[in-house]
């Protein structure tokens, strides 16, 4: 039998309404009654001035593996995510092969039992090997475990198969969600297209081509009545819609990225590849729609969209170079910075909300919760912490990040999965 | 005149003061000069070796830059894509980082990405030229525009210049539009609106759908050439249209004024954006921006190379 007690932190579990500075006990795993723990030689663990939160969910990562290990694997993700604050993390399906069957979910899983530091939940295809052309065996995918379906990375153009897979989804259980891309709108277009793109001649990326998807999940979320997650939200259009049809009653939502509220497409003028991402950084106006969106609850739920990837493939020309960024060990901060502190958008509470209650409801996941009982995911964060990004000293197997030198304030000090503490600061 | 040069690389004219670009024309001045000569070689650049590395096809620019770095003594070698190890797959940093081990003193890069030559700038210690990247710059075509305008009128300083064809996929046109506007010009561009889209006019330009209306008041056409079957056609809808809406025909060339000059950065296309007898008239300064191409680049060159070591 193992214990511990974390003492003197303020515990924020929005689950459970609680906001109050208390001592949190663990024993063998989950979260127990004080009661339980006083006969025995406990593990202290001093959270003084810190915030006890349940363990922080990323629902929209990509661990590379299996297929692209060097740009990162399940273990160095994981680590990354620890580090990062994050007990459970959420990963993609285009890797290669694609998730788009149980064989490779079955390995993700096992390849995490045996590797990974924090809990690792797999999404499946929405098609088969992402193409957009035929179903994946969505009910099979279910059954392997995935808690979600995505073709991420890529979306199907066809709204009919769509409808189709909305549909399936909704008999097996499953949420769906969204790269919202339009792929005639956005053609080769690599950055936000606007001011920036026409100065420096580079291929534009139209608000437009993530809206008009967001539009289409709207109206099948509502004829198919289950629903549709928007992944990584960037345009001011897809705040409005997603709110006006929220309000419809719509099961619809939308997730953030750091990057999106904390840089605009101005960043993009030296031809930097760590700024490209996909969808891209847009204009402020769209950066204060977001804002806006996560103040009145329209979207929902913060996540990363860690994209690893080497640095000999982002030292390329600027179109030629693939999209994303890490953000595991980066978001956090960011968010805290941006959110709490700078723009006083939302406070501690209702981020640490946006990161557990939400993502947990949303996926139907065990997590996001302090009830006795539950895994014992904690994570510690001191949210006046001010500390300097540093990209050499990133967990991730890459460092893909343009946030190098960036000053934050507010980090995650110790992150405990299942009762064990997996990274402290 | 004084030394105010103090940069190894030539990416474009947007990051160019005006004084800049005044400092390259007076150096062109100079060696314009040299090529009236009898012998037109000076040893400015001698000892010095320039790699001519043309990723996307090109015969105007090229030989252009070969023949200004001989006149200047350099020696020259060309890669074009085809003959270089991209096509091995090797990256584009590796390739120019190969070609500075063989002590390539000034890269003249034409590159199909926007922003390759600035990428290539800051990982290398060579000069970097921009010899016209994606749809971003091609300094050296900008200058020779603004050189011949200059030459022809005196000056660029309030002077009304049109600008007609694919802005936006041309290099040529954000060149003109960064430089001419530094000098303070007057810049109308005139186009279909699906390639000449609003958004220019933050470039502190004005966008015009009419060249009927903005013809009478031009000091300047430059016309760009316009290609159908290459870009994506829902651009318009063919070339019979564009020239029915935009070309320069003998009849729109009526409404010029009489020292109104016409440009074109080449290949022209006769009977499409320009007719035959309005590119070899008399207003036509075609060529004349073909002979200070050569003068212009000689500058950028000997610039350039100088402040690199």
């Amino acid at each position: 039998m193992s214990a511990t007690l974390i003492r003197s932190g303020r515990v924020i579990d929005p689950a459970n309404k609680r906001d109050e500075v208390l001592d949190l006990a663990i024993v063998d795993g989950k979260i127990a009654e004080q009661s339980a723990i006083k006969s025995q030689k406990a593990e202290t663990v001093d959270a003084k001035g810190l915030i006890v939160a349940p363990g922080l969910i990323d629902m929209h990562v990509h661990l590379r593996e299996p297929g692209f290990s060097h740009k990162e694997t399940i273990e160095s993700g994981a680590r990354a995510a620890a580090a990062g604050g994050f007990t459970t993390i959420v990963c993609m399906p285009n890797t290669s092969p694609a998730a788009d069957n149980p064989a490779t979910i079955a390995w993700v899983n096992d390849r995490a039992a045996v590797t990974a530091c924090v809990n690792v939940l797999p999404t499946g295809a929405i098609s088969k090997n992402i193409a957009g052309e035929e179903l994946a065996p969505i009910g099979s995918l279910g059954r392997a475990g995935v808690v979600a379906i995505t073709d991420d990375g890529h979306c199907v153009q066809n709204h009919e198969l769509m409808r189709r897979a909305v549909e399936y989804a909704r008999m097996v259980g499953l949420p769906v969600l969204d790269h919202c891309q339009d792929y005639n709108l956005v053609g080769n277009g690599v950055v936000n297209e606007g001011y920036w793109s026409t100065l420096l001649g580079l291929p534009g990326w139209p608000a437009a081509g993530e809206e008009a998807i967001v539009m289409r999940n709207i109206l099948l979320a509502e004829l198919c009545d289950h629903r549709i997650h928007c992944q990584h939200i960037s345009a001011a259009g897809s705040v409005h819609l997603i709110r006006e049809a929220r309000a419809r009653g719509v099961k619809i939502s939308g997730e953030v990225c750091p990057h999106h509220i904390a840089l605009t497409d101005e960043a993009i003028q030296n031809f930097d590849t760590n700024y490209k991402m996909n969808p891209p950084l847009r204009s402020k106006e769209d950066v204060d729609a977001i804002l806006e969106g996560i103040t009145d609850g329209t979207l929902s739920i913060l996540c990363s969209d860690h994209a690893p990837h080497a640095e000999f493939e982002k030292e390329v020309e600027f179109d030629q170079a693939p999209f994303g960024i890490v953000g595991l060990e980066t978001e956090l901060g960011i968010f805290i910075d941006q959110l709490v502190h700078k723009h006083r958008k939302i406070d501690i509470v209702r981020l640490i909300e946006m990161y557990t209650v939400e993502p947990a409801k949303l996926l139907k996941l065990d997590a996001g919760t302090l009830l006795v009982g539950a895994p014992a995911d904690v994570t510690l964060i001191d949210p006046d912490l001010e500390w300097t990004v540093k990209i050499d000293k990133f967990e991730s197997a890459s460092r893909n990040s343009p946030f190098d030198g960036w000053k934050l304030k507010g980090r995650a000090v110790r992150t405990i999965v299942g009762g064990k503490t997996v990274w402290r600061l | 005149m004084s030394t105010n040069w103090n940069r190894k690389d030539l990416i474009g004219l947007r990051e160019l003061s005006p004084e800049e670009i005044n400092f390259i024309l007076e150096t062109a001045d100079a060696f314009k000069q040299v090529g009236t000569r009898e012998i037109k070689k000076v040893p400015a650049l001698r000892g010095k070796t320039m790699v001519n590395f043309f990723v996307e096809p090109s015969t105007r620019t090229r030989t252009s830059f070969e023949l200004a770095a001989h006149r200047l003594s350099a020696d020259v070698i060309n890669i074009s894509a085809t003959t270089s190890s991209l096509t091995k797959g090797e990256t584009l940093k590796d390739t120019a980082r190969n070609l500075e081990a063989l002590h390539a003193d000034i890269l003249v890069l034409r590159h199909s990405s926007a922003g390759a030559p600035q990428f290539l700038a800051q990982r290398l210690k060579s000069s970097v030229i921009n010899a016209g990247d994606g749809a971003h710059e091609h300094p050296t075509q900008g200058l020779l525009d603004i050189y011949t305008i200059r030459e022809r009128r005196g000056k660029i300083d309030k002077l009304h210049i049109v600008i007609v064809g694919d802005i936006l996929f041309s290099r040529v046109a954000r060149s003109n539009i960064f430089g001419l506007t530094k000098l303070g010009a007057r810049v109308t561009l005139v186009g279909p609106s699906t390639l000449v889209p609003r958004e220019f006019e933050k470039l502190g330009v004005t966008v015009s759908y009419k060249i009927d209306d903005v013809l009478p008041t031009a000091d300047v056409v430059n016309l760009l050439r316009i290609q159908h079957e290459r870009q994506r056609k829902e651009y318009f809808p063919g070339i019979g249209e564009y020239t029915t809406l935009f070309g320069l025909t003998k009849e729109r060339a009526k409404l010029l004024k009489p020292d109104c000059l016409v440009m074109h950065p080449g290949p022209i296309n006769r009977g499409v954006e320009i007719d035959s007898e309005v590119a070899d008239g008399l207003q036509s300064v075609i060529l004349d921006q073909v002979t200070n191409g050569l003068a212009v680049r000689m500058a950028v060159l000997y610039l350039c190379g100088g402040i690199a070591t």
